[in-house]
């Protein structure tokens, strides 16, 4: 499996200028708005043809202006899950799911409707209308709608934007068994950081219609806010494993090498690896192991580069069980901590201040 | 007094077949029109916007003789349609064109307002899922602008039920073939005496015209229904 775009392209004044090669599961399309995610998977969706530039999925060339091929959108079996829903009004849920599969040979057919709508668990929607729905199930139809078409890849375009937080955290454990039951390859424009984190493979980080960088979420969103400009909120990705879970305080403990680390309940099993995603400025830092206090996670770390930012901040990069741990304090934290590269200190990180939903399966 | 008589009847008759035959054979070229307008992204488009509205602002009457040189026996138009057996000079189907020139604009302008309202972006998706043009215009663009068509249709039938101008200059007025209902009230009128038959048409007029009101709220709101699941 894989897409391989190398694309230019205009639209009014905004130009894109892209080239990146995925592979296998989740490549994450992320920047700011106005970055071009959206125009360029339109371009991989057939909804506008490059200027410029070829696309191949699979092997299979969907453009290549060079030798004027262009495969209308209705044929390139890429099956898109938009930010908005576009279910169709006047269709009962059924009929949305069915829509694509009337165009398409049986033989082709490979998504089973019934496996379909248990995986989304939207068994007791097929009768109604999407106007009676929630967002949160507009979008679980839509995610079906897309896959009954029996896609060869699927794209979501911010398929969680406009949701709130409670049916974002709904919605991902369905696009994480959708990655790993159907093994599609999925474009997914995004962002945030926390679904990114979660669900990418490759990450392909767009800035003003240029690629910014391209790699594992561990790379590039473990990198320094500089390597992917206003992209979102430096922060660290961290694989654990998880140790056992605490319903009565509602904490899950993972452990990181040698450390322990306790994260707000999720829904893993224990022994499987997460990603935990951690922002840079939830991370504190300590000379030495403080008593009293009420963060619980402790974890012991060397500093291995300090970095002025723009404001009050500094950020220090930290090497811990062996991982790379990405802290923002103050220039005055640093001066009187004497932080320099070299020093062993503890990282301390509040359990609260993780986001749960941007706790995510590692893919395997 | 209420009873109407074979000639007002005939009249009524008239009417609703002109009117009906009218309204139907124009409605895929109003629907054609009304997605152009809306959609179209054409050279000409401005001048196919005049010629539809045209009927609405020219006299009724300039619009008949317009049609009568165009349609007429020795108009262009009218010597094509009769080498192939069609005449439509001083006979119902005439009357059914101009009632339905007449109505045109009526038409096209609700349905217009309606394609408009269809998010474009829903036909994108349907392409996407593999729909081609025709079927994403059969399966999603035309199920959602079924209210405005019908509300489109209805408006044409009652201006066809109501026109008079330009039918009386390009038809006349001929008992049992181009006599509609606003003809015939216009000739009782000429009559001393038969003020009662005049008032008798002109409820059926009335009543017609706001039965056909009625009539088109009532399938819009369950055709919205229909299409919004509201």
């Amino acid at each position: 499996m894989s897409l391989s775009v190398d694309v230019r392209h205009r639209a009014g004044a905004f130009a894109l200028d892209v080239a990146f090669e995925s592979g296998d599961g989740v490549t994450a399309l992320f920047g700011r708005s106005g970055a071009g995610k959206s125009t360029l998977a339109g371009l991989v969706a057939g909804l506008a043809r490059p200027a410029e530039g070829r696309i191949v999925l699979d092997g299979t060339v969907l453009v290549d202006t060079g030798r004027r091929i262009a495969v209308p959108r209705r044929k390139r079996r890429i099956g898109v899950v938009f930010q908005e829903g576009r279910l169709f009004p006047h269709m009962s849920v059924r009929q949305n799911l069915l829509f694509g599969q009337r165009f398409l040979p049986a033989a082709e057919r490979y998504a089973n409707p019934g496996r379909v709508v248990d995986l989304l668990g939207i068994g007791d929607l097929l009768d109604r209308r999407p106007r009676h729905l929630s967002g949160g199930e507009q979008q679980r139809v839509a995610i079906g709608r897309a896959l009954l078409m029996s896609p060869r890849a699927l794209i979501m375009d911010e398929p969680l934007a406009s949701l709130d937080e409670q049916r974002k955290a709904e919605i991902l454990p369905f696009i994480e068994r959708l990655r790993g039951e159907f093994a599609l390859p999925i474009l997914y424009i995004s962002h945030a950081v926390a679904e990114v984190a979660r669900l990418a493979s490759t990450v392909v980080v767009l800035d003003a219609g240029r690629v910014a960088a391209v790699g594992p979420p561990a790379d590039v969103l473990g990198g320094s806010q500089a390597a992917f400009p206003g992209a979102g909120e430096a922060g660290s990705i961290l694989t654990a494993r998880v140790r056992d879970h605490d319903p009565a305080d509602r904490l899950t403990r993972l452990v990181l090498g040698e450390t322990a680390l306790f994260v707000p309940l999720i829904d893993a099993a224990p022994g499987s690896e997460v990603r935990v995603h951690v922002r840079a400025r939830d991370v504190m830092l300590a000379r030495e192991a403080p008593s009293g206090i009420s963060a619980l996670n402790l974890i012991p770390a060397r500093v291995v580069a300090v970095r002025e930012l723009d404001g009050a901040g500094v950020e220090v990069r930290l090497a811990a069980e062996g991982a790379t741990l990405l802290a923002q304090v103050t220039r005055r934290s640093v001066r009187e901590l004497g932080i320099a590269p070299g020093l062993p200190l503890f990282a301390v990180l509040k359990t609260i201040a993780v986001d749960p939903t941007a706790i995510g399966r590692e893919l395997r | 007094m209420l009873e109407l008589t074979p000639a007002e009847w005939e009249a009524l008759r008239l009417s609703l077949k002109v009117a009906g035959v009218a309204t139907l054979a124009s409605l895929p070229l109003g629907i054609a029109a009304g997605l152009a307008l809306a959609r179209g992204r054409f050279y000409g488009r401005t001048l196919l916007n005049i010629l539809v509205h045209l009927p609405l602002i020219l006299p009724p009457v300039v619009t008949g003789y317009i049609l009568l040189l165009l349609f007429g026996r020795r108009g262009p138009i009218g010597q094509f349609l009769e080498s192939i057996g069609i005449v439509l000079a001083f006979n119902w189907k005439g009357a059914a064109l101009a009632a339905a020139v007449m109505g045109f604009p009526l038409m096209v302008r609700a349905i217009r307002l309606a394609a408009e309202a269809v998010d474009e972006r829903l036909g994108e998706a349907a392409g996407t899922l593999g729909a081609g043009r025709i079927a994403t215009f059969v399966l999603v663009t035309l199920p959602l602008m079924l209210p405005g068509i019908i509300a489109g249709a209805i408006l044409g039938f009652a201006k066809a039920m109501g026109e008079f101008g330009a039918t009386i200059t390009f038809v006349s007025n001929i008992p049992g073939e181009t006599r509609t209902l606003p003809t015939a009230i216009y000739t009782l009128l000429q009559v001393p005496g038969s003020e009662a038959g005049v008032v008798r048409l002109t409820v059926i007029s009335i009543v017609v015209a706001v039965g056909a009101l009625v009539a088109s709220e009532l399938l819009a709101v369950r055709a919205r229904k229909r299409v919004t699941g509201r």
